[in-house]
């Protein structure tokens, strides 16, 4: 049976890091990132996980020694968040480019300057190519179990390629709720040890990480990009696989909640998803035709999904906890590519930049332009919200 | 001669069945000679050779046979750098264009 | 056994690299393999090595091997050998990781000094060329003073690099307090194999700097790699010493008497432009650091 507790997310994925049995895991504190490591040292030091735990000096060597352990086919895990995750930025690509499935949580964290603690999505969505997949949970519940189902996702012979799970900071990772936490056994069954070819071996020496010029590069890229598409369909493959055994199931790469006859729409990731789903519970009681619709994985994008929602809404808003400066926000960007040439009109919203609150009434307040929209009236194709003035 | 060789028939991958997965290879592959480098190759006096080694052991390449009782060097790696020469004790090896008379 | 010419293994571990005539470089990697032999996994950063020996479909080295990023080489070949450890290859297995003196005493030396730390059980070889050669002869925290580089070339204005010590990796890893640390030549192979071996057989993080002359940076007939490793260390511009983990360290090798650092500099084209008082500055600069060696080292 398994049992409940009151955790933070940070708590939460430590547990889905336990249950999944890693040899290695190598990490740097950084702030929000730090109740994540914390916990697993508890686990060592209280005889319930058993793993090679390094406390390397900077992400860079964490990124590196986590490189160096996937390459002796080691099951391997590293955290960090922000400044960590910018340092850590040039071995996220040599542990993507040469196919070692490390999973890493990312405590989703502004990047200075002006320095800055609180949650923002600046940090992974400066990552966006880096060649890892990018997943992003609402809820410690769904930070525990899509820890797990990285690990399959990632070493899914067909996929084999690293994955990023995205948690709010502070707004998750120091925030408690009540937690169902699997049985060892349940996801031994549903998470098989670590096998690959892709590492050292004594009995079939191997070259790794290798220069490879011109003539075979494409080639190799072209291997990755098939690897996401892949993923694709796995992504909701192991999240119905993982809702058969537990009970809890979150859709694949998105997730629509109350989108069935929905004319307005806001496009969300993470914790804003959790607060979303309040006020469209409030206004499908005043009767207005509202939904949401959550992204759970930005890489690979769900392309597919958003094409083929081109004309299904009256108006649709991307919320950003990003932005590219000089463009528009980082999410808002690729929804609106796919949705080209559709009906719908679009706005994004900038809020919650440096861990802004983004409370209740400032959602309602989009609901609210999308509504004028709806009626042609104008809006801002870009705005930013909640700001002092 | 206990030297890897030249891979002459190494064929690179022609489609994606044979295309490398992520950035691996196997070792010890060399598909091209090193000859190229070279324009003087040592020649040895074989009869004032004292089978010291320091040759072999100064060799960046590896490419000189130990202990053979006659000095000899793998054409097709050695790349002509005359350190060789350039170390023996007793001046045993000259260093000679490529193409002209070896003896 | 003690390691001689004679016994030594007539295998090949290292073999075609792509290195210019006369490489220092790979003179310590094949010295080093020697020793370390199959059981070896080898690390090593971008840097002349890896470019010369595992560009696809090419690999010159017949043991496994990786490459990883230029600051990187210290923490993933930590991360070999922890995971070599929890995945239980035993205890015969080195983790080799070696890297030029930009990826060691530069981009390199955080990692290092946290792998030194950590004591992970690895064996660390710096081949010191004394600039990035592989990117084209700029200045490393390695490069000599006065020595001609791309990045301190010569001219009205300059005699080339000004720094006046080259950062000492040797006595930055005892204050680490590894288990064994060494400098070493590819002009004293056995003194070099030897620290090598000691250091396969010591638990921790072993260090080993090695001198690896560069005919194509340096300026030189590359037929004398050999002979120039040699003047460093007689004109005592460079040592064969080593740290045991305790005590003082110790010089292996001893010149009866300095020989003069003007023929040393004399063959090599990076110093042409010293004028008789920069050489004069440059050997009472050796004169002192030889003092401070001959006050603080056993001989």
């Amino acid at each position: 049976m398994s049992k409940k507790a009151f955790l933070s997310a940070n708590e939460a994925a430590a547990h889905g890091v336990r249950l999944c049995r890693p040899d290695v895991v190598a990490a740097y504190p950084i702030t929000p990132q730090t109740t994540l490591v914390e916990k697993l040292a508890d686990f060592l030091a209280d005889g319930e996980a058993d793993f090679r735990y390094m406390m390397v000096e900077s992400e860079h060597s964490a990124m590196a020694a986590a490189l160096g352990a996937s390459m002796m086919g080691a099951r391997t895990f590293t955290a960090s968040s922000s400044q960590g995750l910018l340092y850590m930025c040039e071995m996220l690509s040599y542990v993507s480019g040469a196919r070692h499935p490390v999973v890493m949580v990312d405590a989703n964290r502004a990047t200075a300057t002006p320095w800055n603690i609180y949650g923002d999505q600046r940090d992974v969505f400066a990552m966006r190519d880096s060649g890892w997949i990018m997943l992003f949970a609402e809820n410690g519940q769904e930070a525990l179990d899509m820890v797990i189902q990285a690990y399959k996702l990632a070493e899914d012979p067909e996929v084999m390629t690293p994955v990023m799970v995205n948690l709010d900071g502070f707004t998750l990772t120091h925030t408690y709720d009540l937690v169902e936490i699997p049985e060892q056994e349940e996801v031994d069954a549903f998470l098989p040890p670590f096998k690959t070819s892709n590492k050292l071996d004594l009995e079939d020496p191997k070259t790794l990480c290798q220069t490879v010029g011109p003539d075979f590069h494409m080639e190799g890229r072209y291997l990755q990009q098939q690897a996401f598409e892949k993923a694709k369909e796995k992504i909701a493959a192991y999240d119905r696989e993982y809702g058969e055994m537990t009970g809890r199931s979150y859709g694949g790469m998105i997730e629509e909640y109350r989108c069935e006859d929905a004319e307005l729409v806001l496009v969300t990731t993470g914790s804003v998803s959790g607060t979303t789903r309040i006020v469209v519970d409030c206004l499908r009681e005043e009767g207005k035709k509202v939904g949401m619709i959550r992204v759970r994985s930005y890489r690979p994008f769900p392309k597919e999904y958003f094409d083929s929602i081109k004309d299904r809404f009256a108006a649709m808003g991307v919320i950003d906890r990003s932005l590219s400066f000089g463009l528009e926000g980082t999410l808002y960007s690729e929804v609106k590519a796919e949705l080209y040439g559709g009906s719908a009109k679009l706005v994004n919203f900038i809020v919650g930049l440096g861990g802004r609150d983004i409370p209740k009434d400032l959602i309602a307040m989009m609901y609210d332009k999308l509504d004028r929209m709806q009626k042609n009236e104008a809006e801002e194709e870009v705005q930013f919200l909640g700001m002092r003035w | 001669m206990n030297k890897p060789a030249w891979n002459k028939d190494y064929q690179a991958p022609s489609g994606w069945d044979t295309m490398f997965f992520g950035a691996s290879n196997g070792v010890g592959i060399l598909p091209t000679p090193n000859s190229g480098f070279r324009t003087f190759h040592p020649v040895v006096d074989q009869d004032a050779c004292i089978h010291c080694n320091l040759c072999w052991i100064y060799c960046p390449e590896g490419c000189i046979e130990k202990e053979t009782g006659k000095m000899v060097v793998d054409m097709d790696y050695c790349k002509g750098c005359g350190i060789c020469a350039n170390e023996c004790p007793r001046k045993c090896i000259s260093m000679v264009k490529d193409g002209e008379q070896d003896e | 056994m003690a390691i001689n010419l004679k016994n030594m293994s007539d295998q090949e571990l290292i073999y075609g690299a792509k290195t210019c005539q006369g490489c220092g470089a790979i003179m310590a990697a094949r010295m080093a393999m020697k020793i370390l032999g199959e059981k070896t996994c080898l690390a090593t950063p971008a840097c002349c090595f890896a470019a010369t020996t595992t560009v696809y479909p090419q690999s010159a080295i017949f043991v496994n091997n990786v490459i990883t990023a230029f600051p990187a080489l210290a923490a993933t070949a930590s991360g070999m050998a922890v995971a070599a450890e929890a995945m239980g290859w035993g205890d015969d297995v080195n983790i080799l990781a070696l890297a030029g003196d930009g990826g060691t005493v530069d981009i390199g030396l955080q990692g290092l000094s946290g792998a030194a730390e950590r004591n992970d059980n690895i064996i660390y070889i710096c081949y010191d060329n004394e600039a990035y050669m592989n990117t084209g002869v700029q200045r490393s925290a390695s490069t000599p003073y006065g020595s001609w580089t791309t990045t301190t070339p010569t001219g009205p204005c300059s005699k080339g690099e000004k720094n006046k010590i080259k950062k000492n990796l040797f006595e930055i890893m005892i204050a680490h307090r590894v288990p064994y640390a060494a400098t070493a030549s590819v002009a004293y192979p056995i003194d070099f194999m030897e620290k090598v071996e000691k250091a396969r057989k010591i638990k921790g993080c072993k260090v080993i700097h090695v001198s690896a002359p560069c005919p194509t940076g340096w300026g030189y007939d590359p037929s004398k790699t050999v002979e120039i490793g040699k003047k460093a260390v007689e004109a005592g511009l460079w040592q064969l010493a080593e740290w045991e983990g305790s005590g003082k360290p110790r010089l292996t090798y001893q010149p009866k008497e300095l020989s003069p650092v003007e023929p040393y500099l004399k063959m090599q084209k990076r110093f042409k432009h010293l004028q008789p008082e920069d050489i004069q500055e440059i050997q009472e600069l050796r004169d002192a650091q030889w003092q401070r060696i001959m006050e603080t080292y056993d001989k």
